[in-house]
């Protein structure tokens, strides 16, 4: 075991084993310098934060040392963390920005409680930062930015670099912005343009600390700036100084590292939530033969999925940027009227926005996709940091009695499932259908095992195509009997000219009805058909059968819940696990799965919206663990969480 | 037979068609004399002359008393949610153009809860065609007054008097960019559908206003543009290419300050009419003419009617020129992307 782990972070693994060989002389992939090589020495996992100002490129840093390792074949997952202001004012604690990588020789599910290195670009960075490392972890601050002026903007009365106060960690000091200048003093460019490649030479280093190949990233600088050569040869050459500077300096005495992880087998990626589901909506247009219609209106932490399909329109994905969001749905649900696959994305706020259209197809009974992911809330709430407090929004969030299916992604790549498994829903049962993600799905990543087409899910739809009224007539309202779907006929079919509308209509025909008795069957069949959708059951995780203590989820809580079980395990507690993807309707087994367990903790990321689902749908004394924090939960807290629940069952149990 | 080139990509009818073919089973619900009776007629006998396929036709409408329409028409239809009508027609229109699209809405609806979707369906010029019955008052709602209600107005909610401005459509139309422009009025059948031709005609959206009588909580609002005995001196009868004549001795001039007066025919030449003008001014200044209280000097027919690129003729265009560069998306080189790693057993 080496001091570059945080030991409360030992046990994320399966069984916690750890694989940490001696420190080792070998050669790096650059080195060329004649001198004696720097030990390495192996690790199982590491944890490291990039942190700087909004404009120091801490995500694009975080990307690419992601991007790297990745491509080395390491598990992995991350979690960026920036602010709402896109250039806060310099220097300052509300605009720093960091990217947290963790990575590791086996399969991980977070992206770790705290971090073992951290890169500090100025004092703000170490100052915001500081509070989450744990003793022995490794900070590498760039000594340039620590003037008087910029300690005295985030309150240091003395320099944290040399009053002893960073004692308990091992720091090195480098002056990133000196270095990055002086590599780049021949490249022609005005120092303020070649100072902003000192990210790149921060990424050097790091990559020299952990082996990272290098290759991938000097390809993306050039591609990034293929019309700014100069500016690409100057990354290029900060990344390469950084990456020298490691190898020779005597600062860095070894280097580290983690071997690639044993995945099951297959061709792997790296991917985001966001990216996944972006994926997932141009397959589920693929897999259904249907084109793909976004009407989307920008909002953060959204926007990207809006990005990312506006640049597949070679598979006839029509992306439309609205004028609002209640535009966005409403062409959305207009081409889903004309037989289109109709998305709409946004988050918390836009929802609310959106609910009356959500109304209409809940009315009209038109397959629709609204992709919510959510941030922290009520109202603008914390644009950029995660949340989960949409659900019941999402459950309830209309006028009438106006159900909605729900499904919800776990991680990152699950995102992908997700987008499929909604239009599944949507398109069968002709209704709209919630896919919630959030802020750290979205941009949160893990390695994707990419999946065979040919076995994804087989979408095709059939449209009406001939009068269903015994008497000829189209009876737009008459239904499947299995599923109640209702036909979907478009316009441009002949002899199925029919009127629809967000007034009540007579079953069968579709025509106005006000009638009391015809109301109340309508409220109760659309009720059913959102009961009746079929969803797979939820799958218990208890191994020895003994567990007394059922940790239920839902969303990104996942891998943390998890990660924390594991640690209860390891340490010879006795938890289960399941994790709910459908939160309307719920898995068919979830009664009899809530009551075989004497407690049932529930974590979310809000005050207890899936508790009190649970509470009142199943009269389970579902027990919850909340926190509203804009971030992930962390293994060790809910692992608390799960020790004190077992441990309050013990002591009842020997009373 | 009248040239649609608008609806070029919309299939074509196998036969003659009647007004019996684009009537519905369903009983009118409006108010009887309700204006909307004749717009539904002069519309259900318009639409055989396009010679198109009736189920490649869709209304779609918001909510009001207009907003009823699409029950009555023989088509697709969709009776939506209040003002959202252009935006949900947005999204059919953008991504069927083989359909022929048309939205019925009201004053309330349009300019009101739905301002917003109007003025950007407007300047993006989606292949849409707009009827907006104007009332200038509330009726499903029952009686409150609306957003081209005059100033003043007493109603159920306004019992000492409006005190809201109230807009002039198509002054707005033309300030949202507005590609077609026009007005005409509910009980005159022959110019409502020689409008609603030239509506057709266009390609891009297109705005018809359409000066309609409530009868029941706004009665005998345009009593002044329909009474023979004074409509003659309040309508000017704007014909593309002909001078814009004001009554029987009055024409329309543009003065030395740029500004259009009204003046005896013995004064000035009268302005000639060119509704392809590209630049809006004169049309803006028609929409101005008309005293928005009493009604005098009423341009009705075509004001503004310009060619200029249709949304979703250059979406189609884009995802072909996509196809065309890129090849047609493959669904597995798109997952797997440019950097991969494998793991094997």
């Amino acid at each position: 075991m080496t001091s570059q782990v945080d030991q409360s972070e030992a046990v994320d693994g399966p069984g916690g084993e750890r694989r940490t060989g001696p420190a080792s002389p070998r050669s790096g992939p650059q080195d060329g310098s004649g001198r004696a090589p720097k030990p390495i020495r192996r690790l199982d996992r590491v944890i490291i934060r990039f942190a700087g100002d909004s404009g120091d490129g801490m995500q694009l840093t975080g990307d690419r040392f992601t991007s790297e390792t990745a491509a080395f074949g390491n598990d992995l997952s991350t979690l960026p963390n920036f602010p709402a202001e896109i250039r806060a004012p310099a220097g300052t604690l509300p605009g720093v920005s960091s990217f947290q990588l963790h990575f590791a020789d086996h399969d991980i599910l977070t992206p770790g409680d705290a971090p073992d290195v951290l890169v500090a670009m100025n004092p703000a960075a170490l100052k915001a930062n500081l509070a989450d490392l744990p003793a022995g972890a490794e900070i590498i601050v760039n000594t340039d930015e620590f003037t008087k002026r910029a300690l005295a903007k985030v309150g240091y009365d003395k320099d944290p670099l040399a009053d002893g106060s960073l004692e308990a960690f091992r720091l090195h000091p480098v002056p990133l912005t000196t270095l990055t200048l002086e590599a780049l003093k021949d490249s022609g460019l005005a120092r303020k343009d070649a100072e902003r490649a000192k990210n790149m030479f921060a990424l050097g280093l790091l990559s020299w600390m952990y082996h990272r190949p290098t290759h991938g990233t000097e390809l993306f600088l050039r591609q990034k700036f293929a019309k700014k050569p100069q500016i690409a040869e100057a990354n290029v050459a900060a990344f390469r100084a950084g990456w020298n500077f490691g190898e020779t300096t005597e600062d860095f005495a070894v280097s580290y590292e983690v071997p690639p992880a044993k995945l099951p087998a297959g061709t792997y990626r790296n991917i985001s939530g966001n990216l996944a589901l972006s994926y997932g909506l141009v397959a589920a247009g693929e897999r259904s033969g249907l084109p793909v219609f976004l009407g989307s209106y920008p909002i953060t932490p959204a926007s990207d999925i809006l990005h990312e399909l506006s640049k597949h329109k070679n598979f006839g994905v029509r992306t439309f940027q609205a004028e609002d969001e209640i535009a966005g749905i409403g062409a959305a649900l207009g081409a889903a009227f004309g037989g289109a696959l109709g998305v709409t994305t946004t988050s918390g706020p836009g929802v609310a926005l959106k609910s009356e259209t959500i109304g209409l197809a809940v009315s009209l009974e038109l397959p629709l996709l609204v992709v919510d992911i959510q941030r922290g809330g009520p109202s603008t709430g914390l644009p950029t940091k995660t949340e989960q407090a949409d659900l019941l929004q999402a459950m309830f969030g209309r006028n009438g009695e106006a159900p909605v299916p729900i499904v919800a992604p776990a991680t990152p790549a699950e995102c992908f499932d997700a987008a499929l498994d909604a239009a599944r829903i949507a398109l069968t049962y002709r209704t709209p259908v919630f896919l919630l993600s959030d802020g750290y799905l979205a941009n949160g990543s893990e390695p994707w095992k990419i999946p065979d087409v040919d076995e994804l899910p087989d979408l095709r739809v059939e449209f009406a195509t001939e009068p269903n009224g015994a008497d000829g007539t189209f009876r737009p309202y008459q239904r499947d009997p299995h599923t109640l779907a209702r036909p979907w006929a478009v316009p441009g079919t002949p002899g199925l000219e029919h009127r629809i509308g967000g007034i009540e209509k007579q079953d069968g025909t579709g025509n106005i009805s006000y009638d009391p008795a015809n109301h109340d069957f309508m409220v109760r069949t659309r009720q059913a058909k959102i009961d009746g959708i079929e969803v797979p059951d939820v799958e218990v995780d208890d191994p020895s059968g003994e567990a007394r203590v059922l940790v239920l989820g839902w969303g990104s809580t996942y891998g943390p819940i998890t990660a924390a079980v594991r640690r209860v395990r390891a340490d010879g507690g006795q938890v289960a696990q399941a994790h709910l993807r459908h939160l309307n309707p719920f898995p068919a087994n979830l009664g009899t799965v809530l009551r075989r367990y004497e407690r049932v903790i529930v974590p979310e990321m809000n005050l207890g919206q899936l508790a009190l689902l649970l509470r009142a749908k199943y009269l389970v004394d579902a027990q919850s663990y909340n926190q509203v924090r804009g971030l992930p939960f962390k293994a060790a807290q809910l692992a608390d969480v799960l020790h004190a629940a077992i441990g309050t069952l013990d002591a009842e149990a020997t009373r | 037979m009248t040239d649609f080139p608008a609806l070029r990509l919309v299939p074509k009818a196998d036969g003659p068609q009647s007004v019996k073919d684009f009537k519905t089973d369903q009983e009118v619900r409006w108010c009887p004399g309700c204006g909307d009776y004749a717009i539904l007629a002069a519309v259900q006998s318009f639409m055989p002359e396009l010679g198109i396929r009736r189920e490649n036709t869709v209304f779609v409408s918001g909510i009001g008393c207009s907003s009823r329409f699409p029950y009555y028409m023989n088509t697709y239809g969709m009776h939506s949610i209040h003002g959202r009508a252009p935006a949900i027609a947005t999204g059919l229109a953008a991504s069927r153009p083989d359909l022929s699209v048309w939205v019925v809405t009201g004053d309330g609806d349009a300019l009101s809860i739905g301002g917003n979707h109007l003025i950007h369906a407007l300047r993006r010029n989606v292949n849409l065609k707009i009827l907006l019955f104007n009332n200038r008052i509330y009726g499903l709602t029952k009686g409150q007054y609306s957003p081209t209600s005059e100033v003043g107005k007493i109603t159920k909610s306004t019992p000492m008097g409006s005190l809201d401005a109230p807009f002039n459509p198509l002054s707005l139309a033309i300030g949202a960019e507005a590609s077609f422009v026009a007005r005409t009025i509910d009980s005159d059948r022959q110019h409502l559908q020689s409008v609603l031709r030239a509506a057709a005609q266009h390609e891009g959206t297109a705005l018809v206003e359409i000066y309609q009588n409530c009868n029941i909580f706004n009665d005998g609002a345009f009593e002044v543009l329909k009474e023979p005995g004074t409509r003659d001196e309040a309508l000017i009868r704007l014909e593309h290419g002909q001078p814009i004549l004001a009554g029987a001795d009055r024409h329309v001039v543009r003065g030395a300050d740029g500004e259009l007066r009204i003046v005896p025919r013995s004064e000035g030449t009268a302005l000639v009419h060119d509704a392809h003008a590209s630049s809006p001014t004169a049309a803006f200044a028609l929409t101005r003419l008309a005293d928005a209280d009493l009604l005098h000097h009423t341009p009705i027919g075509v004001l503004r009617d310009v060619r200029r690129e249709v949304y979703d003729v250059q979406m189609a265009d884009q995802l072909a020129l996509a196809e065309e560069q890129k090849g047609r998306g493959e669904l597995a080189g798109l997952l797997a992307g440019s950097s991969t790693w494998t793991v094997t057993d």
